[in-house]
């Protein structure tokens, strides 16, 4: 088990540059995502960690140990690919003890690793079936199966869910949660489901166009977004966004939307121009006494809650209240925000500005 | 009643295209089956007219494919006194009496060396270079795989007599090697192309989870990407095979003696007095066998791989 730590990686491949000067820290131990759109350069990443990529430039350290430049074979890990890549030719037997065989180890102790790994993953009576018959799920497990068997440094996972259908897939997130918390293996995992991610991750990892957005606990990044990227990505339905021309001053806890006042957290930092406020939508709330109104142009009733539309003067605007709240399509309403739940963007570059609320988060990151 | 189906073809259909197949595969064979009856006749059944369907079947071709014969007078057959085997009897009863071996089975195994040494030759090279081509970036890749093909598009006995210079000069007229060369030369840009077609099926993550799992990256081309290209390569086996057994123009132009192939060796086979068709036909038949041989052996993997694109991936 080990540290992984990324320094400054890039990766170009010709004139288009997939990874920019990314960095950040896995824990021993951690269960690690990565998370962004297609495209944002996750899958690189990782591979780069894996070995299958070089990187451009940078550093990458498993267990204290530089290996950016090492080949795959070489660095004691472990990848799961989103298509299970079994050997086709190889029963389910063979294929899990391959990588044991590369390292020359005794038949006997092969074949007692391979019934243990077989046992956790309760995949024994399928151990000699050949792979082309066997469901995703059974796939999936013996892809597993090939990568804890060596007890390798880290698990590097991409999409590994991605091939299953959903009803599955939620199982198999469950099995895989808790075939980690088992073994604590170091595990990095790509994925594009923010749910997922949020729902299996010790630690995320937003990224888009090549660039970290943010890295930090799944609570902390919904909570405190550091980019309208991240804050858009995360989080159904998406934080909404209220548009404005103003401006604030460090020490300020009060702005003005469309001449109404909205109390904020005390901002550490000043700003002025394009500015965007941001709230979830749990933190809107709903008061008569509001001056800041909004008409209700849709509400979806979602069991326990509902999600209701809003057109209000910075544009539509979604709200998630108790299905108890009766609200009806056409009516206006007064709309409240958890003050203490609120973040400012910058309007050019998309960051949040430090406030008192998001500091504790931001600063580190 | 058996209900309707947009992929399961009628019996009426299934009817129609199994006559015609039927009808495909006699008209193919046919010529075939001739061959082989006329293997089996007399010389005077081989030519008589109207032709014989049914006759005596007899060895003798057979014979005189494999043996030298002499013209004996009859004094001269009775010193030698009772014929002692088969052969010599059939022989005799012609008049004839056997001088030794021919050349055939030299013939016959100079296309077995030319033949496999060649196709082998050419499914290592053209593995390695289709593997390459799939996986490596290689610098005016495109250039390189279509340089390669033009190779294949004139008919390869349009450069005989710049091959036949060259072979000269370099001593490899009349040898297994220069055949062996030229075969290969003259196949490789199909199997190539055919080798990078199923190679590119095959998914890079078998060979990259090879590596993760620590074998290094030679060992994960022949224990991981061999296997799943089997089926190519045996297709491709097959059909290099047929080309190199089958030449004939390069054979007649530079082999005549050590390295003569069959196809140049079996029309000269003459008879004493007239055409000896029967003979003619056994050597054509024997000719036959071991690419049959071959073809059946590697049937599993060729009907997978002519229908290649299809398979999974």
């Amino acid at each position: 088990m080990a540290q992984i730590r990324i320094e400054n990686v890039r990766k170009e491949f010709g004139a288009f540059t997939a990874v920019q000067s990314s960095s950040f820290t896995v824990e021993d131990g951690e269960f690690f995502m990565l998370l962004g759109p297609s495209g944002c350069g996750k899958t690189t990443t990782l591979r780069m960690m894996a070995g299958l990529e070089l990187p451009t430039s940078g550093e990458i350290y498993i267990d204290g140990e530089e290996v950016g430049m090492k080949p795959a074979s070489q660095r004691d890990i472990a990848f799961v690919f989103q298509m299970f890549a079994l050997y086709p030719h190889m029963n389910v037997r063979k294929n899990i003890s391959y990588p044991l065989l590369s390292q020359g180890m005794p038949r006997a102790e092969v074949k007692a690793r391979v019934e243990d790994v077989a046992r956790i993953l309760k995949i024994e009576t399928i151990l000699d079936r050949p792979v082309g018959g066997l469901s995703g799920g059974d796939r999936q497990r013996v892809a597993l199966g090939r990568a804890i068997v060596r007890r390798p440094k880290a698990f590097f996972m991409d999409e590994p869910l991605g091939a299953l259908d959903a009803e599955f897939r939620e199982h198999m997130a469950e099995e895989l949660r808790a075939l980690h918390d088992r073994i604590g293996a170091t595990t990095v995992y790509v994925t594009h489901d923010q749910l997922e991610a949020m729902q299996m991750g010790d630690k995320i990892v937003v990224m888009n166009h090549g660039v970290v957005e943010q890295f930090g606990k799944p609570q902390e990044i919904y909570d405190w977004p550091a980019t309208k990227f991240v804050a858009k990505f995360i989080g159904s339905p998406a934080m909404n966004f209220f548009d404005f021309d103003g401006m604030i001053d460090a020490g300020d806890t009060v702005i003005e939307l469309s001449g109404k006042k909205v109390n904020v957290p005390s901002s550490r930092q000043g700003a002025k121009g394009n500015l965007t406020m941001g709230v979830r939508p749990e933190h809107i709330g709903f008061s008569d006494a509001s001056e800041y109104r909004g008409r209700v142009l849709a509400t979806e009733y979602l069991g326990t809650t509902q999600i209701i539309t809003l057109a209000t003067p910075n544009g539509e605007v979604k709200a998630r209240a108790s299905s108890r709240q009766a609200v009806r399509a056409g009516e206006t309403i007064g709309l409240e925000f958890n003050p203490g739940t609120l973040t400012i963007f910058e309007g050019e570059n998309g960051r949040a500005l430090l406030s008192e609320a998001n500091e504790g988060v931001l600063r580190h990151g | 009643m058996s209900s309707y189906s947009v992929t399961e073809p009628s019996g009426r259909q299934k009817l129609f295209a199994g006559t015609l197949v039927i009808l495909y595969a006699l008209i193919t064979i046919l010529p075939l089956l001739w061959i082989i009856g006329t293997s089996f006749k007399s010389p005077s059944d081989a030519i008589a007219y109207p032709p014989k369907t049914f006759f005596s079947p007899t060895l003798e071709g057979y014979v005189n494919l494999f043996t030298t014969r002499t013209r004996a007078t009859e004094e001269d057959v009775k010193a030698l006194g009772e014929p002692t085997t088969w052969y010599d009897r059939i022989v005799r009863k012609d008049g004839f009496v056997i001088a030794g071996p021919s050349r055939f089975m030299e013939r016959f195994s100079n296309s077995m060396i030319i033949g496999f040494g060649s196709t082998v030759l050419c499914i290592v090279l053209g593995t390695a270079a289709a593997y390459a081509f799939s996986r490596f970036k290689v610098p005016l890749k495109d250039d390189l795989l279509f340089f390669i093909l033009s190779t294949r598009m004139m008919p390869p006995i349009a450069v005989a007599i710049p091959i036949f210079l060259m072979f000269r000069s370099l001593g490899l007229n009349d040898t297994h090697l220069g055949m062996i060369l030229l075969y290969t030369a003259v196949n490789l840009s199909l199997a190539v192309w055919l080798l990078k077609g199923f190679i590119d099926e095959i998914p890079i993550e078998y060979e990259e989870a090879a590596l993760i799992d620590g074998y290094t990256r030679f060992q994960a081309f022949y224990k991981v990407v061999l296997p799943q290209a089997m089926t190519g390569i045996a297709s491709t086996a097959i059909f290099c095979l047929i080309f190199a057994w089958n030449e004939y123009a390069f054979a007649v132009l530079l082999t005549s003696g050590t390295a003569q192939t069959a196809p140049p060796f079996i029309p000269t086979i003459i008879g004493v007095g007239g055409q000896d068709w029967p003979a003619v036909a056994a050597g054509a038949t024997l000719f036959l066998v071991p690419v049959m041989i071959f073809t059946i052996v590697l049937r599993k993997h060729l009907l997978r791989g002519i229908t290649f694109g299809a398979v999974r991936k």
